[in-house]
């Protein structure tokens, strides 16, 4: 029998609204907080043309005199004030985060979209046909595992700026970096998504589908893949927050974003330069975003990962 | 027992216990009655025990608790418990784990345990629902016994309508939690009051005569209409070669590897189908019966072509099923056998709508295209009795039998000529049982479907096959006509099976029609 408590058809944005999980998120804090800053952040990301008082990468807006301006000080020279201070070239802080954090999270979301879809699909195919594809698919992401990702990503990362011309080094810098997190990362997709679909391979729905005479991909891809979503949804959230920091940190060693197109991480770089010789606001506020956001979405990946599993109910 | 969790509350009433009231007790003195001189048999013996201590510390344990004996004697009084339920070499079994153990066996071991203090109650909530017909009887006769021998009471909370009438002396009968009717069991079961007790009795399938349909549940509006005979408007004749088998199965073989090695030679194979012979002709419902393990699922599963064969043939209207180089012959297959699953929790995918679910073989052979799809999945679910209003949902919002419907219609989706029904009943309640089963009746009759119908349920297959072969071990013991099979069973395993069965001679026959 249905429990239908109301009698009115519900839209689809209340349904949404009364979903357990959306009353599991109404009443957890800490879920509520993280993304709120995690919006909050993204959103002056993405907008970050017109939140931002400056563009930071137009020359001529820039004024050498307003070097190493101290937050919320008046510049002695030109009497100008900026929010978060200014670094070494005159630049705004504030507006070199923002547009910063464009440079991260795009490099985070298109690393774990490249893995995601790498692991799940070969996540598939292992748990689904079995045999020695399986054997090899799971050998090869064993191998990968020995290997920290972030020397699997400076590997990869090496190896293609060797193969790329000079001039074209700084263009392509942003994609290898993405292909090098991407790469390092598929490893977790795969994983999950072989177990979830060794039970489901099992079931009786999947059967059926063979006694219609359905193809393996088309199984594969039409019944098994929307029943394993639930683990890859926590997995990509949780991965999103770990490639925001592997990017960093590829950029803060160097191996990353360009000065042209600074991250976080070669902001963090810039600024620990500046550290001892009292300019703390260059170092500290590219960090501190860094932690919120990564903080963020892995709170969030934590809770959606409690909240979908029937277990801890 | 005081074991109702939170939010769960005694909302009123009392219960004594010789003549003394257990609700007025505090946790203390609760717990050492219950044990002492209540104890219970759960369900499922694969979780009552604890997989982690032997089987003979778990009862010494018990005993010590409750009889204050020592170890050694104590350790004496569960060897004789367990001689007394029946396991053999029980010292030697004192020192094994529960996961060495048989569904049956431990089962008995909960039933010792149960005993370990002596209690004088015992509460036994569907204690023989997890197990195979012949290790229930063999349960229920080890209740009986003990209940004479020892004098214990025991309150027998269970859906099978054969137990009840089999095993106890009295009877309430409960519909949403309520009790509708109480007495000895013979006269309830002989001369119902109550309808809902009426409606219940009369979806019971007897062993002993073949019903023509079996009368619809009418109590508490859970009466649902079908309609199997629309169906039928726009069925394909199909043509049938007269006197010839639709499905022919000649010296099936097929076994899986238990242990497996590189070396050809030394891996280890388990013979699950054993040359099995049979022919079913075109309008016919075979019958598969077997206990677990018999093979007889795996025998459905080779025929649908879910499994490769090892050896033999199996010939679908005079074709070679699963010949990889015939497409369009493969094509043909899949779209006229269908099957129905045992399990409607898992036959269905969870993260599909109902329309998609029997859209689905439409849409894959292309029988139909655009608005046309819809309507006949609304003409389907109408049939089966659900209502259009289904197409738009999910599995988990329908019950086990409607779920059940919903696999019946995606089967018949593709206008199928051979259904495969592997225990399709097997995991329903009684009432709901008989609904699916009139279903299946009515495809018979109005649409003249050809079934294989594999179950362990011998009343069941009384009531829907025409002919009926008995599997033991992976081999086809007896094949015949089912009226012969149960009036002169051929082999002794038959003749045992027969004996298991439930005898119901004592319910009424009020609202059967007969064949």
């Amino acid at each position: 029998m249905t429990n239908t408590t109301s009698s009115k058809p519900l839209s689809s944005w209340q349904q949404a609204w009364q979903s357990d999980l959306a009353w599991k998120f109404r009443h957890s804090p800490i879920a509520v907080v993280s993304l709120v800053i995690t919006v909050l952040l993204v959103l002056s990301a993405v907008f970050a043309p017109l939140v931002a008082p400056y563009n930071p990468f137009d020359p001529g807006s820039l004024n050498l005199m307003n070097g190493f301006t101290a937050p919320l000080t008046p510049n002695a020279f030109t009497g100008d004030e900026f929010l978060l201070g200014t670094d070494d070239q005159g630049r705004d802080v504030f507006s070199t985060i923002l547009y910063g954090m464009r440079i991260s999270l795009f490099v985070g979301f298109a690393a774990v979209t490249l893995g995601l879809l790498i692991g799940v699909t070969l996540g598939l195919i292992a748990g689904y046909f079995g045999g020695w594809i399986d054997a090899v698919i799971m050998r090869i992401a064993d191998v990968q595992l020995t290997f920290p990702s972030i020397l699997v990503a400076m590997l990869i990362f090496g190896v293609a700026k060797g193969f790329t011309p000079v001039e074209y080094r700084d263009e392509v810098a942003i994609w290898v970096l993405v292909i090098a997190i991407g790469l390092s990362d598929w490893v977790q997709f795969a994983r999950v998504v072989r177990g979830a679909t060794l039970v489901e391979v099992n079931k009786e729905y999947v059967q059926a589908a063979k006694l219609i005479g359905r193809s393996a991909w088309s199984i594969i891809f039409g019944h098994i893949l929307r029943n394993v979503l639930s683990p890859v949804l926590v997995i990509a959230t949780i991965s999103l927050a770990l490639a925001i920091i592997a990017e960093a940190t590829l950029s803060f060693l160097g191996a990353g974003a360009p000065p042209t197109q600074p991250s976080l991480g070669t902001l963090i770089r810039v600024g620990q330069g500046f550290l001892f010789s009292g300019e703390w606001w260059i170092l500290l506020f590219p960090s501190v975003t860094l932690l919120s956001l990564a903080l963020a979405v892995n709170l969030l990946g934590d809770w959606l990962r409690d909240a979908l599993n029937p277990k801890l109910k | 027992m005081g074991l109702l969790e939170r939010p769960g509350y005694v909302a009123g009433g009392e219960i004594s216990f010789k003549s003394e009231l257990t609700s007025g007790l505090d946790a203390d003195a609760m717990r050492k009655l219950r044990g002492k001189k209540i104890s219970m048999i759960f369900q499922d013996p694969l979780t009552s025990l604890n997989p982690l201590l032997t089987v003979g510390a778990q009862l010494t344990e018990t005993i010590v608790a409750h009889l204050k004996m020592s170890q050694a004697d104590a350790r004496e009084r569960a060897r004789d418990l367990l001689d007394r339920v029946g396991i053999t070499d029980a010292e030697a079994r004192l020192d094994q784990y529960p996961h060495q153990f048989s569904g049956g066996m431990r089962q008995r071991v909960v039933i010792a345990l149960a005993l370990c203090s002596e209690p004088d109650v015992i509460i036994a909530d569907e204690p023989t629902t997890a197990l195979d017909v012949a290790v229930q009887a063999q349960i229920l006769d080890l209740i009986k016994e003990l209940t004479v021998e020892r004098q214990v009471g025991v309150i027998l909370i269970t859906h099978d309508m054969g137990v009840i009438s089999d095993t106890t002396d009295r009877v309430t009968v409960m519909y949403m939690g309520e009790v509708v009717e109480s007495g000895p069991t013979l006269q309830v079961m002989g001369k119902p009051q109550h309808e809902y007790t009426k409606s219940l009795i009369a979806a019971v399938p007897r062993p002993q005569v073949k019903l023509k349909r079996f009368s619809q549940i009418s109590y508490g509006g859970r009466e649902t209409r079908f309609a199997i005979e629309d169906l039928s408007r726009n069925w394909p004749e199909y043509s049938n070669q007269p006197g010839k088998p639709l499905l022919s199965v000649s010296n099936l073989k097929k076994r899986f590897p238990i242990s497996r090695s590189i070396i050809p030679g030394r891996t280890k194979w388990l013979t699950v189908v054993d040359d099995v012979s049979f022919d079913i002709m075109p309008g016919e419902v075979f019958g598969v019966v077997g206990e677990s393990g018999s093979g007889k699922s795996t025998l459905a599963r080779v025929i649908s072509g879910l499994h490769d064969l090892d050896d033999g043939k199996v010939m679908f209207d005079g074709n070679v099923v699963n010949d990889p180089s015939d497409r369009e012959a493969q094509d043909r297959f899949r779209r006229e056998i269908q099957m129905i699953f045992q399990d409607p929790f898992s036959s269905l995918n969870p993260r599909m709508r109902v329309m998609d679910i029997i859209a689905e073989p439409i849409r894959h052979h292309k029988l139909l295209v655009g608005g046309n799809i819809k309507q006949r999945v609304d003409e389907l679910l109408d049939q089966v009795g659900l209502g259009t209003s289904a197409a738009a949902k999910f599995p988990h919002e329908f019950s086990g039998g409607q779920r059940q419907r919903i696999s019946i219609a995606r089967a018949l989706a593709t206008q199928p000529r051979f259904l495969i029904c592997d225990e399709p009943t097997s995991a329903l309640d009684v009432s709901i049982q008989a609904q699916i089963l009139n279903i299946l009746k009515d495809l018979q009759e109005y649409l003249g479907l050809t079934m294989l119908f594999i179950s362990h349920d011998m009343p069941v297959v009384r009531q829907m096959c025409d002919r009926v072969a008995v599997m033991r071990g992976g081999k086809l013991l007896e094949v015949q006509k089912t009226d012969d099979l149960f009036e002169n069973p051929q082999t002794a395993y038959t003749r045992e099976l027969l004996d298991l069965m439930p005898h119901l001679d004592g319910l009424s026959q009020e609202g059967l029609e007969l064949q």
